[in-house]
């Protein structure tokens, strides 16, 4: 089986994905003949020509709208947005438009459709190349919210994100492409091919869309997290000698709540990691469902460890990551009462 | 069911998807002769309160001042004392200096970004020169010769790319996103475009309380894309702004070509003609010709008689960043046969052309620049570099987020001093 890493990954599952289906077609800022700026589309453009991959001008607004507009005609645009920082002038096309379609049109529209997007810290890129905004997206009735932790899960979700009836957002933790990330950035960078799950199947697959991982089981408590702090996570629980069962949600809407339900029943005790700023984060929403669920079964308050509610600071970036010592406190904070 | 079943419509015409293609690709010798570049002092100078219409023939054409004499000639000629052409070679030079150094800085791993504005050195300088002190800038991230032609302490430049202890930005901002009220520089932004219909909005609220200080604009030919360049377009027209706009022609963004933003149908300077403003195209390589062009915009805003777009044509000669390798996308050797030559040596021809200037004193003045700019260096750095910021004054990071600190954040800052940074 291949090794790659999450970028290698990506490109791999659209070109299966375009080898598969004639009305793939993928655009975005630099993303076509030259690959994006992280690489992900290279070679595209060459196997699959000019029309079908392309650049596109520096319009988020307008590579959203148009995609809307081909997915509306019967192509199926498969767009990246450079950074998510920089999704916003698309905003209004995805939250008023793309994410709506469906419902105000009673299915005579659909939108399927994917929004890629790398987004998350960890690479000094200051305030506007650093930003972790899910929670803007999973507020959203009618958009799919996927955010990848390995480059198996990475290829498996994009394509059930493009062959799923409706428009899926994927967030890429750009700061794991090239490397699982643990929290300690002294240290040097570890590469996927040391991770098992950087064996990556040739050909079509599917990580079904609403399908959370157990990352690794325990019974002591649980801990929810996506993306990069998956990660953090584990090698926070690792170095506490915690029995900890982890949990990566994978698919943030439509949520899998089964499996975190299971989960808190068994441990009664709950701990949710998200990079982003607190107030109003996804965390708040996975804090909200646990409370209400399991409220009988837990045995202590259910704990947040996350960003902070200020901008990305360039400079204090590792004092604003959710690192392993904020990880500590939290973990320590749940297991005390 | 489909419709796009092309059995639907058999007789038409199958449709096809243009996709605009760069003239030269990696591995290919450009070759910029079909290149139009219109002589020198050939392009009329309307009057800056004539109606629009009147200078939208200048659209399409390059207003040029220096000749291939390296003299100034025409009605453009801006008639510049010698002194003025030496403080802006200078501050040129200084500006390239100053790249350079920090460029090689962020190799070193003692930042985590740069970016360079080799090529288009007289642009922010020129363009400068030919505005008051207390006009006010919108810039983009590759105007640095604003800061130094108006006399910027290089060290506080030098501060904010470091994130050190000097930052007057508190180590927020990536690298070079300057922002200094008191020199008439807005804060820069990440995000493509937002600062264009800003600087339109700023020149309203001059206009609103009858000032006469003037706004400038600025934006690349890659983020004209972007919707905030028709806003601030259609707020200028309408309000008839006191508002010079310019676009800043390199013709790459990262590694899409002008002819992904529009560039094969119509020139940016073009886009004003649509809104009914007047319009500029101007060679962004010829320190006069830019000098005189937004001299000629200020006048005309400052007098009540509109806003201008101007185009400044000229090539983006190294890589978007230091995060970007340009030869993966264009021949390296294309910014060497650029025809519009680079911008300091045109402007020290002329000064040598017109017996102003010598190859001693231009040697001695690049040591002087050189010099400066090592000695803001040093003195930045004695307040530190970016791997050893982010340490201290962890608190500084609640500041700001509003006037007031409120209760959540008030916590939050506690709990970080408590817990501690990895």
């Amino acid at each position: 089986m291949p090794t790659m890493n999450m970028i290698q990954a990506l490109n791999d599952a659209h070109k299966v994905l375009m080898r598969g289906d004639d009305d793939v077609v993928v655009f975005g800022e630099d993303a076509g003949y030259f690959g994006g700026v992280f690489r992900v589309t290279e070679g595209l453009q060459k196997e699959f020509g000019k029309t079908r991959v392309f650049d596109a001008p520096i319009s988020e607004g307008g590579i959203v709208a148009t995609a809307v507009g081909m997915a509306a005609y019967g192509v199926k645009p498969l767009i990246e947005i450079q950074f998510a920082d920089y999704i916003y002038p698309g905003y209004d096309q995805i939250v008023s438009e793309v994410a709506k379609m469906r419902y105000r049109t009673a299915g005579e529209w659909a939108m399927p459709m994917v929004i890629r997007t790398p987004y998350g810290g960890g690479i000094f890129g200051g305030q506007t190349h650093s930003q972790s905004p899910e929670s803007l997206f999973t507020h959203i009735a009618g958009l799919k919210v996927v955010v990848p932790s390995t480059p198996y899960d990475a290829k498996g979700l994009l394509i059930a994100a493009v062959e799923d009836p409706d428009p899926v957002i994927m967030f890429e933790p750009k700061r794991i492409y090239n490397g699982p990330f643990d929290g300690h950035h002294d240290r040097p960078v570890k590469p996927w091919s040391k991770h098992p799950a950087s064996d990556v199947p040739e050909g079509h697959y599917t990580v079904p869309l609403g399908k959370a991982a157990i990352v690794r089981e325990g019974e002591a408590l649980t801990v929810l997290a996506y993306g990069t702090m998956v990660h953090v996570a584990l090698a926070a629980v690792e170095e506490r000698g915690l029995d900890a069962e982890v949990i990566d949600l994978r698919t943030l809407v439509p949520l899998d709540i089964e499996t975190i339900e299971q989960s808190v029943e068994k441990t009664g005790r709950c701990l949710i990691a998200q990079e982003a700023p607190r107030t109003s984060g996804f965390a708040a929403e996975l804090a909200a469902l646990v409370q209400e669920r399991c409220f009988y079964h837990l045995e202590a308050p259910v704990e947040r460890v996350t960003g902070w509610d200020t901008p990305y600071p360039h400079a204090y970036e590792w004092a604003y990551f959710p690192g392993p010592k904020r990880m500590k406190k939290a973990l320590e904070k749940v297991m005390a009462d | 069911m489909s419709d796009k079943d092309p059995s639907l419509r058999r007789n038409a015409p199958k449709l096809a998807l243009h996709v605009p293609e760069p003239p030269f690709r990696p591995g290919d010798t450009p070759d910029f002769s079909s290149l139009k570049v219109p002589a020198a002092g050939t392009a009329p100078r309307p009057d800056v309160a004539a109606p629009a219409g009147e200078t939208h023939p200048l659209t399409t054409q390059l207003v040029r001042v220096l000749d291939d004499d390296n003299k100034a000639v025409g009605p453009w000629d801006p008639k510049l004392d010698p002194e003025t052409l030496r403080k802006m070679l200078r501050d040129m030079v200084t500006v390239r200096i100053f790249d350079d150094r920090m460029y090689r800085s962020q190799r070193q791993g003692k930042t985590s970004f740069y970016m360079k504005c080799t090529g288009e050195e007289a642009i922010a300088i020129a363009a400068q020169s030919a505005l008051d002190r207390e006009d006010m800038h919108f810039p983009t991230y590759r105007q640095q010769g604003l800061l130094v032609s108006r006399g910027y302490p290089l060290t506080e430049m030098m501060n904010q790319i470091y994130s050190n202890k000097g930052d007057k930005l508190k180590g927020r901002q990536l690298p070079i996103m300057y922002s200094d009220k008191a020199f008439g520089f807005f804060s820069i932004s990440g995000n493509l475009g937002t600062q264009f219909p800003q600087a339109v909005g700023w020149a309203m609220g001059a206009a609103i309380k009858g000032d006469s200080r003037i706004a400038m604009g600025w934006i690349g030919d890659g983020a004209t894309a972007e919707g905030d360049f028709h806003s601030a377009l259609t707020f200028a027209a309408v309000y008839n702004v006191p508002v010079v706009l310019a676009v800043v022609n390199n013709q790459w963004a990262i590694s899409s070509f002008s002819g992904i933003a529009g560039a094969e149908r119509a020139t940016f300077a073009q886009r004003a003609v649509g809104y009914g403003i007047a319009g500029l195209r101007v060679d962004g390589n010829d320190a006069l010709a830019v000098y005189s062009a937004v001299k000629w915009a200020a006048e005309r805003a400052r007098t009540n008689n509109g806003p201008t777009l101007l185009e400044f044509f000229t090539y983006r000669a190294e890589g978007h960043s230091t995060s970007d390798d340009p030869s993966g996308y264009r021949p390296t050797n294309e910014a060497k046969l650029w025809p519009l030559g680079d911008p300091i040596e045109r402007l020290k021809a002329h000064l040598l052309a017109i017996g102003e200037w010598d190859e001693d004193r231009h040697s001695a003045m690049t040591a002087e620049c050189d010099a400066a700019v090592r000695s803001a260096q040093k003195e930045s750095e004695k307040l530190g570099i970016l791997p050893e910021q982010g340490k201290d004054g962890v608190e500084t990071m609640f500041d700001d987020v509003y006037a007031d600190v409120p209760w959540h954040i008030a916590e939050q800052r506690e709990q970080a001093l408590s817990e501690g940074r990895d």
